[in-house]
């Protein structure tokens, strides 16, 4: 280890004149500063613009709670949550599931760990652009490569992306599909944590796979499942990329999410006002599903 | 033969994940009619997808915009991320904890909130249609903060006194001595936000109008959303497997780091 000799000359004030404690401040101050001006300052302007009306261009103006109760009579701000609500259920024990099963089976003495490894991962690291694009053709009506093998097996094409019906579940698939490396890494980490002593007892009492699932691998896996639905769902509220560049919101709205009508009110109807309001409401919501989520799974394996 | 039955299915898994992607690859070098063919061969191998996405988008510069906003986040986000650790992890000062539990606290609020306001924030600044903008709001990030302090925690405390002892000044503590013995949680944030970053299409597409200026996915999704396409598969195919390429060969030579450093960031959460 190499330790500098004595260096007058090089010596800041930060050692010396001040005492250590200024260097503490100093050395965090640009990250404050930063968080000051690009985290709280907007979060107290978001604040008041949801007592205001503003498109940017002519100056604010004052409207009181008019954005609240047009908030509360919105049928589009529900219908988002509605598709938000529709995709989580379809997505996270899809994710789950899908995530245990693969890192169930890295979780072995296998061979080749590290290929499979960084095969399931890939999508994860890849941009959503080209997830959207590569799903916009393979889930397409016509010529897509999924109906395709459907009608190959004899069965009938599915109208994936263009029936209000299908269009949020193909989401769902799509998202799922991009992000289960991620939780596979997850659960298979946790896995690792898991004594394998743990498994020896459950075999010595005769416990069958079932029960060794649901006995030792789930409830001790726990955190981890929480951290799954936890980070699912805010990832859930904040789908954007896929709904923009698949379905544009629709057909007939089934695919609207809550970052997507933010983004439309603020971008294409210049409602600044309209839109913070929303981004509070989906964030307050977001908050309490999540905090409700905390509490009741753990609460279920107990 | 529980064996076999293992590894049919992680061939299988390991099909569902990378078959789409080869589809892609054979599919951008297929003539257009060819494109809703099963099969992967093609007779007809041409370069006209990928010809047409060239001649219609400044998809090079585009990559450099990109290369140029990220690698300059990932630095700022290190080096005032690592100056912020530090202080947090190894230096004594008043209100410490309570600011730290302050930027725990930042990091659930969810990014939709701060959306539209940070937009008009840029926007006031004068930063839009630059690449300012795309960088400047960026700069600092929780989770790299987070990971930098957990490491520098585990550096001796009594090797930095040593060099306080010596004269050195925290500066040279920081880079001397932290830095080197914090490779391994540099490289994983750095990981973590430079892929963060280069996939960030939103907030170009919100602050950039100017294509000169635009990133790289946001280029690609004006090409495929917008029409540039002209509404042929191919070149829609061509320009998503040229996005992928930077990040998928960064992330081929990298695989185990990568891998441990995202899964590290869900670990935090």
């Amino acid at each position: 280890m190499r330790l500098s000799l004595n260096n007058f000359l090089g010596k800041s004030f930060l050692s010396f004149s001040f005492g250590r404690g200024a260097g503490g401040y100093l050395m965090i101050a640009p990250y404050l500063l930063h968080l000051v001006v690009f985290l709280g300052y907007p979060l107290v302007f978001a604040f008041v613009l949801v007592f205001h009306r503003w498109d940017i261009i002519t100056p604010m103006e004052f409207a009181g709670l008019k954005n609240i109760t047009r908030l509360i009579h919105d049928d589009l701000f529900f219908k988002a949550l509605l598709n938000t609500g529709f995709f989580l259920s379809i997505h996270i024990p899809l994710q789950i599931f899908t995530a245990l099963f693969f890192a169930d089976l890295l979780n072995g003495k296998l061979k080749g760990q590290d290929f499979f490894r960084t095969i399931y991962f890939l999508p994860v690291v890849v941009s959503g652009v080209v997830v959207a694009i590569l799903f916009s053709q393979l889930f397409a009506f016509e010529n897509g490569y999924i109906n395709g093998l459907i009608r190959a097996l004899g069965g009938e094409r599915i109208p994936w992306l263009v029936s209000p019906q299908w269009a949020m579940p193909s989401i769902a698939i799509i998202v799922t599909w991009k992000n289960v490396g991620f939780y596979i890494i997850l659960f298979l980490a946790g896995m690792q944590n898991i004594p394998a002593t743990l498994y020896e007892v459950a075999a010595l009492e005769g416990a069958s796979t079932w029960q060794r699932w649901t006995r030792v691998t789930i409830p001790l896996l726990n955190p981890t499942i929480v951290t799954v639905i936890v980070l699912s769902t805010i990832g859930g509220f904040s789908l954007f990329i896929e709904p923009y560049m698949l379905t544009g919101g629709g057909p007939l709205n089934s695919t609207l999410s809550a970052v997507l009508y933010i983004y439309n009110q603020a971008f294409y109807f210049n409602h600044m006002g309209y839109a913070a309001a929303l981004g509070f409401a989906f964030a307050c919501i977001i908050f309490i599903v999540v905090y409700l989520q905390k509490r009741f799974v753990m609460e279920d394996i107990y | 033969m529980k064996k076999i039955a293992a590894y049919t299915a992680l061939v299988l898994g390991a099909f569902i994940f990378a078959y789409p992607f080869v589809w892609m690859l054979s599919a951008s070098f297929k003539p257009e009619y060819e494109i809703g063919d099963m099969s992967l061969m093609s007779s007809n191998w041409t370069f006209a997808s990928y010809q047409l996405v060239f001649s219609t988008i400044p998809l090079f510069s585009a990559f450099l915009n990109s290369i140029i906003v990220s690698l300059t986040v990932t630095g700022a986000v290190l080096f005032f991320g690592s100056m912020a650790a530090y202080s947090l992890a190894k230096l004594k000062w008043r209100g410490r904890d309570t600011v730290f539990n302050l930027i725990l606290f930042t990091m659930m609020v969810p990014f939709m909130v701060l959306l539209i306001p940070l937009y008009t924030l840029v926007v006031k600044f004068g930063w839009t249609d630059s690449l300012v903008g795309l960088i400047v709001p960026f700069m600092m990030n929780a989770t790299a903060l987070l990971i930098l302090r957990q490491s520098f925690l585990t550096i001796p405390t009594s090797l930095l006194e040593a060099a306080r002892i010596d004269g050195c000044s925290e500066w040279r503590i920081l880079r001397q001595i932290v830095w080197p013995l914090s490779i391994p949680a540099l490289i994983t944030a750095g990981i973590i936000v430079l892929t963060a970053n280069w996939n960030q299409a939103l907030w170009p597409i919100m602050v950039i109008r100017n294509e000169a200026l635009m990133t790289m996915p946001q280029m690609v999704l004006l090409f495929t959303v917008g029409g540039g396409a002209q509404a042929r598969l191919g070149p829609q195919l061509a320009a998503g497997i040229l996005l992928a390429l930077p990040i998928v060969v960064i992330y081929l030579i990298f695989q185990r780091r990568f891998i441990s450093s995202m899964a590290s960031s869900g670990l935090k959460g």
